[in-house]
């Protein structure tokens, strides 16, 4: 299992070997610890769970600091699961760093997006929207038709039109890690990364490389 | 900006002195042509310069033959940019010397300022 837990710092650029700029989104990720292995036999599913940052004892309640007394580690803000088949690489009360991954590697990047309230379809679809000219008034961003008429006499379910858009988990595939520091537990992540800066992330393995 | 950014910056090479708008400077570019790699030089005027980090990046403006007025952009912290030479300064008094794109021939000189 290769997985960590981060905050996103921001994007900014770096130089390759040949002198190229490559964009790339900073990741402030780990240490991460273990905090539970789930397994088949007694939870029904295999997972690692992971807690990232710590924070003052007194933020957390009296039941989740036992759950992570229990092999003597910090209070942390945030506790993530992450599937996966191979459990026997951690064990619990293990620390992750970004020493985990190397420069090159492909990751998947999950993330809460940035939350755009109540959006159009133009915004949040990709409708084109009415025509301007030709005798058009309050048609520019307009939806047009959502269906037929008397059949079926209602909107099919599932069609697209205005509503709340943003803050909602997205995984980034197959990105490429293009930089490690684990003086400070960075990561470069090649392009954009899900949510606003500050944001928590979760960095895994890529699924489909 | 935050600190982790500011913590991954590159260093301004060594090589490329401190810059001003409206300095005379030549540039030394590294070009990699097919497996070869050559030092081409650009020598103009410096129109600009952007401040940002690792996107920091100065403009210079040069005139070629037949009268036509060509502007480079460098990456300063580039290391692309083998170095820079300062010619000549110039008295400028705007950060954008934009209007340098208008003027052409004598018009477009600047009044030399000498540096210590």
């Amino acid at each position: 299992m290769k997985g960590l837990l981060g905050k996103k710092v921001g994007m900014t650029q770096i130089f390759d070997e040949t002198g190229a700029v490559v964009p790339i989104t900073l990741i402030e990720a780990g240490p991460c610890y273990v905090t539970q292995i789930r397994k088949t036999e007694t939870d029904g599913y295999a997972a690692v769970q992971l807690g990232f940052e710590e924070i003052k004892p007194r933020r957390l309640t009296g039941g989740q600091l036992g759950h992570l007394k229990r092999f003597d580690l910090p209070p942390l803000r945030y506790l993530r699961e992450f599937q996966t088949e191979t459990l026997d690489e951690v064990s619990e009360g293990d620390r992750l760093t970004v020493e985990l991954f190397v420069v090159g590697d492909h990751v998947d990047i999950i993330g809460t997006t940035k939350g755009k309230g109540f959006a159009g379809g133009v915004k949040r679809h990709g409708f084109r929207g009415g025509p301007k000219t030709h005798g058009q008034s309050d048609r520019l961003r307009a939806p047009g038709s959502h269906g037929s008429t008397t059949t079926p006499g209602r909107v099919l379910k599932g069609s697209r039109g205005p509503g709340h858009m943003g803050f909602a988990r997205v995984t980034s595939q197959n990105l490429v890690v293009a930089l490690i520091d684990a003086e400070r537990n960075l990561l470069g992540i090649r392009g954009s990364v899900p949510g606003p800066r500050g944001g928590l992330v979760m960095v895994k393995e890529a699924r489909k490389q | 900006m935050s600190d982790h950014i500011k913590a991954i910056e590159v260093p301004v090479n060594p090589q490329i002195p401190e810059l001003h708008p409206g300095d005379t400077v030549s540039v030394h570019v590294r070009i990699k042509e097919g497996d070869r790699e050559r030092v081409q030089e650009f020598r103009g005027t410096i129109i600009r310069m952007r401040k940002g980090g690792n996107n920091a990046n100065f403009t210079v403006r040069r005139i070629a033959s037949h009268g036509i007025g060509v502007e480079r952009t460098f990456l300063l912290r580039s290391p692309r940019v083998e170095k820079v030479v300062v010619q000549r300064g110039a008295h400028v008094r705007r950060a954008q010397l934009y209007f340098l794109r208008d003027r052409t021939g004598r018009r477009a000189r600047l009044k030399e300022k000498r540096r210590s």
